[in-house]
């Protein structure tokens, strides 16, 4: 057991690596203050094949695995976290849901052109009303001449407003089952939709370039054929969907505390008091040894759980301690990374800030820690 | 239109610091990282602009240990068809016109219309390796090239040189032909995910001096013009000034200096 990356993999993070420093770096900054969506990125993201890694080449897709998807999400964070979560909610949330449950033609028609990059895909769940109890979910979609007519609200849905987005995968009440219970399915609306809008873009903490949206549907009308996946499991679906969603979004996390951990390193060499570099006093020494510690237990537990999944175990559990472990390292690292730049960290110039503002979110997004201990817990058998 | 292209590993020094090792004859390597040499990624990526405007090969040749496959295969990923690793002890403390003697061997072995290397490697900075092949090879070559343009009967080219002070050359010359290739010629891409699969899988030919029908004692040591003493650190002058201040003001402090001291 080495945890070595086979040549492919290699070869894949240094064209990753290399790609994120030399497009991306230049434009971290204009795109933390403009908070554009970066349509060029993305585009020659799309030509390299980094907007569909996971899924096989017949759908557009680049033919790789869950590791090397997971390494990509991971490079590009180590630059900018809003990049990163642009393809992870795209590739996890968005064309998963074709990929694993949609029929052959929905695949052909907008898993194609997601993974080709030509257009975007967006996941909608969580409602004003429903967050961590995502089956409280309260949007309807009632069958009524061959269409379903959706109502309701979601919010904070990630990619749902760009200019390429096909349109978004939404949570929806379709009836009652034996019992009472919900009967929750998932059906997409295309952009553009009737009885469908789009709000402008939240003010986010961080994230500033990826695009975050409320939606509304107001007797929204679409084709009966949009149901994506069996009528009455999409509870079960978006579970074993977010299995994955959580890999990625662990892997952004050890991206982004590599970034902030770099800066960090960087600076503790270079900032001189007391006549010394600040590195060489223990006090700091040993928060950068830490980071370290926490990066590396954090990227081994994330490409395990990816392992697995590729290898086709069962990994609940694995990509809830991965995406808790690394999540919650993150924001220590993050808030370490400030530190060592004294006052300099809380000036927005540094990339330190903005790793720091950038890694609150994975802690609550694809589920909140407390939602992953949930889960860890019950594999545990409480 | 065949090609090849010759590429080297080369350690990325741009932001670590470089110590000499305990044989006083190499670099540390352990904490370094290690990329393909600037300008030949600038070759290959020539190289495939003329194959996909024209059709035709790229070969890639490296010489280096089994590590150099990761460079190799990053030209196989962006389009490269075929590739050899030349690897020898033998070849070890070659000067870059032994190593031009066993990347012309290798090349005799191929049909070729042009051969493309960078201008200079990174790490000896000693821009002989591409010229020296040519002269081997008896085949006329431009070096520091930053344009090329394929002729109607494909059988000639036209090239631009960078000379000094942002001038160009220009020169018409017959194939086949051995070009060094100049940073900022064009803009390399990135390998897409699909093409560094296909490259993973692609075999390298690996070939010792012997195979390609070189004596050892040609290259090495042996087979150099030049040998490598030792390297040594820069002695710290003990009278070295440093001027202080923004570049407007250690401009003028310098210009002050040079006229005082009547050096312009
Ligand atoms: C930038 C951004 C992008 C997002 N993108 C998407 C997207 O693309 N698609 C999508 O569907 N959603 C998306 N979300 C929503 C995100 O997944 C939810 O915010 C998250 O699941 C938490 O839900 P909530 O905000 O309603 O919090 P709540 O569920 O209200 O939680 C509030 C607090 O209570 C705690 N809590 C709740 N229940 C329990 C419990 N039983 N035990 C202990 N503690 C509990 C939570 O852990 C949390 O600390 C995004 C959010 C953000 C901020």
């Amino acid at each position: 057991m080495l945890f070595e990356l086979d040549e492919e993999k290699r070869l894949f993070r240094s064209t990753v690596r290399d790609f994120a420093e030399k497009v991306i770096r230049p434009r971290v900054e204009e795109l933390w203050e403009g908070g554009e969506f970066p349509y060029d990125i993305v585009r020659q993201m799309g030509e390299m094949g980094l907007m569909g890694i996971p899924y096989p080449e017949e759908y557009g897709g680049a033919g790789g695995d869950y590791l090397a998807y997971s390494i990509a999400v991971e490079e590009l964070a180590r630059l900018d976290g809003a990049i990163a979560i642009t393809v992870e909610a795209h590739t996890s949330l968005g064309e998963s849901s074709f990929y694993y449950f949609g029929t052959e033609e929905q695949k052909r028609q907008w898993l194609v052109p997601m993974a080709q990059g030509k257009m975007l895909g967006a996941f909608g769940l969580t409602e004003p009303e429903a967050g961590s109890d995502a089956g409280a979910t309260r949007t309807t979609a009632r069958l009524e001449n061959g269409q379903w007519v959706i109502n309701g609200t979601k919010c904070f849905i990630t990619n749902a407003g760009t200019e390429i987005t096909g349109g978004v995968t939404v949570t929806a009440v379709t009836g009652t089952k034996e019992g009472g219970k919900k009967e929750i399915s998932t059906i997409f609306v295309p952009n553009g939709t009737p009885g469908y809008t789009i709000a402008p873009k939240y003010h986010k903490v961080g994230w500033h370039a990826s695009d975050t949206r409320e939606l509304h549907f107001d007797d929204c009308r679409v084709p009966e054929d949009n149901l994506v996946g069996v009528r009455g499991q999409g509870f079960k679906q978006f579970l074993s969907i977010l299995d994955g969603g959580r890999i990625a979004i662990a892997a952004l996390a050890v991206g982004q505390s590599q970034g902030a951990f770099e800066e960090a390193l960087r600076y503790a060499k270079e900032r001189k008091q007391f006549g010394k570099p600040i590195g060489s006093f223990q006090a700091i020494a040993f928060k950068l040894a830490d980071m370290a510690t926490n990066i590396e237990l954090a990227r081994n537990l994330t490409y395990k759980a990816a392992a697995m999944r590729d290898a086709g175990m069962p990994h609940s559990k694995e990509a809830a301690m991965a995406k808790l472990f690394a999540s919650e390292a993150n924001m220590r690292n993050t808030t370490e990374a400030v530190h060592i730049f004294g006052g300099y960290g809380f000036m927005n110039e540094y990339a330190v800030s903005r790793f720091f503002r950038d890694a609150k979110i994975l802690e609550i997004g694809e589920g909140t820690s407390e939602v992953q201990r949930m889960v860890i817990s019950r594999a545990l058998g409480l | 239109m065949n090609m090849v292209v010759c590429v080297k590993r080369v350690p990325d020094t741009a932001e670590s610091e470089v110590h000499i090792d305990s044989s006083g004859k190499g670099i540390e390597t352990g904490k370094l990282s290690f990329r393909m040499n600037d300008a030949d990624n600038y070759a290959v990526e020539e190289a495939i602009l003329i194959k996909e405007k024209i059709g035709g090969t790229v070969n890639v040749i490296s010489i280096g240990d089994e590590k150099s496959d990761e460079q190799i295969r990053m030209a196989l990923a962006k389009g490269g068809d075929e590739a050899v690793r030349i690897t020898d002890p033998a070849l070890e403390g070659s000067d870059g016109f032994a190593l031009a003697k066993a990347l012309a061997a290798a090349v005799k072995g191929m049909e070729y219309d042009l051969v493309l290397t960078g201008a200079l490697a990174d790490d000896d900075g000693c821009a002989v390796v591409g010229v020296a092949l040519a002269e081997l090879l008896g085949v006329p070559h431009a070096a520091y090239v930053k344009k090329v343009e394929v002729l109607e009967d494909g059988k000639r080219i036209k090239v631009g040189r960078e000379l000094e002070g942002g001038l160009m050359e220009f020169l018409e010359m017959d194939l086949p032909a051995v070009l060094t290739i100049q940073t900022g010629i064009n803009e390399p891409r990135y390998a897409s995910f699909k093409g560094i699969k296909a490259a993973a899988k692609k075999e390298i030919a690996v070939k010792s001096v012997a195979d390609l029908g070189l004596d050892p004692s040609e290259v090495g040591e042996a087979g150099s013009w030049a040998v490598l003493e030792s390297f040594s650190y820069p002695v710290v002058g003990e009278k070295a000034e440093i001027l202080e201040g923004d570049p407007a003001e250690t401009a003028a402090k310098l210009a002050a200096i040079l006229k005082e001291k009547g050096l312009v």
